[in-house]
């Protein structure tokens, strides 16, 4: 029996203006693996981590997760719906503790209202104190624990990565997707980070990551799709996209 | 500064000292003549219209600068309601809770179409809408003569609890005390209450929320923050709280005129935050205090002063006022850019980007 799909792309398209940034892109990922998605730059990447999210409305298809459709244009739902990301260019903020960031991650899964805030009945006050707790437990699941009353922006760029994917993790999504997260990284940061996302998988979510080193997509990923001019070129276990024709040519231009 | 005001007002001893001062105040100011009464009931209705105004700019960070226009609705709410212009005089229970509701309601009309829209694009659009609600005030007189156009309502009803009124004077437990003079312990209880709730807010779920909206819209969408529904909240809350305010202000002085509400009113209220430390309670206190009582204090002392130094006027006492007031807002933005008191956050951010 196949492995269950978590979530399935069908036909998702994208232009701007003239230009096709997708082109029917289908995909699917399946609960528990650690998905690659890589391409030469401008390939579409990020542009289809950002349909999925819901920060774009897809011209054409759409995507279903676990099973149901996620509605276009609804970050916030995607979110509730257990997807959660990084950006490219780290997204913290930047004026609030790294604590705080990560107690923000935890806005989807808690509820206290205004009113809760004003009276600080018994239901506020617990859940207040169960949330850092969680946060202050995702801190250290990242191992930056000791930053916890730094403000995001004064942290070094290996400890915002780490941050903005506890961040991710406090919304308990079913799917993280990490865009280019070892961007800017050096070798012993990139072993460490590849240790995190392993242990994230191990620990049950699925992982879709969008990467520029393609040896650590390569080494990590169970599956791997690839995207040239917006549109798919080959998805499948890396020892056969590594040896794909297309592939090369993609990435050489040739 | 090495003294830490902070732990300060936070000590017991620091607490009593700021009751007694507050408790003090109103019978030390009365000395000088009831109008430094009402000078000193404006400052703290400043105070609780600027930490209204303070979730809005300062926790969300959403440019406001029709806020006064919520104060307006407060004010013709109560105005309505209390007053022989319809022949209605509710009591002050129904009135304030319904004045905050239509002026929540305001704000949530305020803030949907503005959902989109950030900083100086937000600040037109919510200028022209505090222009609109004061044009409104100004003409709805005919065909249905709902507000009184420009001559205003008169004789509006001021606070009563019961058969207490909070106009004239009241004989207390052996002391005297004026109608100035209850409306300030009134509007203090008012103030304590929203310098509570600005606090409470500010580290709940909400106010973290608020606050990473501010700090990043878009993270703030991805990790699942309904920002539409987080923004509309903050215009809510910060437009009732004017509502309140407005209701005050209408029974204290039991005349409203859309005069009241013009845009340099909002613009004031939004000075008062800025220059007191946006998003940080004591700052915007401190700065809504000043503001409030700077311009009075300089009306009585400009003149004298004037007389005292050089023997005769030299300048008309009016305008030097405003040109002081002027110069003084000026200094303090440029030699304290995150305002008088800023959160110590802020200012670490200022001084970074420096």
């Amino acid at each position: 029996m196949m492995a269950e799909v978590l979530l399935q792309a069908n036909a998702v398209a994208k232009h701007f203006g003239g230009v096709k940034a997708l082109r029917d892109v289908s995909l699917s990922i399946r609960r528990g693996e650690i998905y690659g998605l890589i391409g030469p730059n401008g390939a579409g990447k990020t542009t289809f981590f950002n349909c999925m999210t819901g920060l774009y409305v897809p011209d054409g298809g759409g995507f279903d997760f676990d099973g149901v459709p996620l509605l276009a244009d609804a970050p916030h739902q995607a979110a509730s719906r257990g997807i959660a990301r990084t950006f490219q260019n780290i997204r913290l903020f930047g004026n609030m503790t790294a604590l705080e960031n990560v107690m923000v991650g935890r806005h989807v899964r808690t509820k206290a209202g205004v009113f809760g805030a004003m009276f600080q009945n018994a239901a506020t006050r617990a859940e207040e104190q169960a949330i850092r707790e969680r946060a202050m437990a995702l801190l250290h699941y990242v191992r930056i624990e000791d930053r916890a009353d730094d403000l995001a922006r004064n942290l070094s760029y290996g400890d915002q990565r780490r941050l903005e994917i506890a961040r991710a993790l406090a919304t308990e999504p079913k799917l993280l997707c990490l865009d280019e997260p070892a961007a800017g990284m050096n070798g012993t940061e990139t072993a460490e980070l590849r240790e995190l996302i392993d242990g994230i998988r191990r620990d049950g979510t699925t992982v879709l990551l969008i990467e520029h080193d393609v040896k650590l997509v390569m080494g990590l990923c169970d599956r791997v799709a690839v995207l040239d001019y917006g549109a798919l070129v080959i998805e499948d276990v890396p020892a056969v996209v590594q040896k794909d024709q297309r592939v090369i040519e993609a990435y050489l231009g040739a | 500064m090495n003294f830490d005001f902070g732990r300060f007002f936070r000590s017991t001893a620091g607490i009593v000292m700021v009751a007694g001062a507050l408790l003090a105040l109103p019978f030390v100011a009365a000395m000088g003549g009831q109008a430094w009464v009402r000078i000193l009931d404006f400052a703290i209705l400043y105070v609780f219209l600027a930490l209204g105004l303070n979730i809005v700019v300062g926790y969300a960070g959403l440019l406001d600068l029709g806020y006064i226009a919520f104060y307006a609705v407060g004010a013709y709410t109560w105005a309505l309601l209390a007053s022989p212009h319809f022949g209605l005089h509710l009591p002050v229970w129904v009135i304030l809770p319904v004045g905050a509701a239509f002026a929540c309601v305001a704000g949530v009309l305020l803030g949907s179409p503005t959902l989109k829209l950030r900083g100086d694009y937000l600040a037109i659009v919510t200028l022209g809408f505090g222009e609109i609600v004061r044009i409104f005030m100004n003409n709805l007189n005919a065909p249905v003569n709902i507000t009184n156009g420009p001559q205003g309502i008169t004789l509006i009803d001021p606070v009563a609890f019961g058969g207490f009124k909070f106009s004239g004077t009241t004989e207390l437990f052996g002391l005297s005390l004026s109608g100035p003079q209850k409306y300030y312990f009134l509007l203090v209880a008012l103030a304590i209450f929203v310098i509570i709730i600005n606090l409470r807010l500010q580290n709940s779920r909400i106010g973290r929320a608020w606050q990473a909206i501010r700090e990043d819209e878009i993270a703030a969408k991805a990790v699942g923050i309904n920002t539409r529904n987080i923004k509309l909240l903050a215009f809510a809350m910060g437009a009732s709280f004017g509502g309140i305010a407005g209701g005050i202000f209408a029974a204290m002085q039991g005349f409203v005129s859309p005069e009241s509400f013009s845009l340099i009113e909002s613009v004031m209220v939004l000075a008062m935050v800025v220059l007191g430390g946006m998003g940080h309670i004591p700052g915007v206190i401190l700065g809504a205090v000043l503001l409030s009582i700077l311009p009075e204090a300089l009306r009585y002392g400009v003149g004298p002063l004037q007389t005292a130094l050089f023997g005769k006027q030299l300048v008309d006492p009016e305008s030097l006022r405003m040109l002081i007031f002027g110069l003084a807002l000026v200094l303090v933005m440029r030699f304290r850019p995150a305002g008088l008191w800023p959160s110590p956050e802020r200012r670490r951010e200022l001084q970074e980007q420096a």
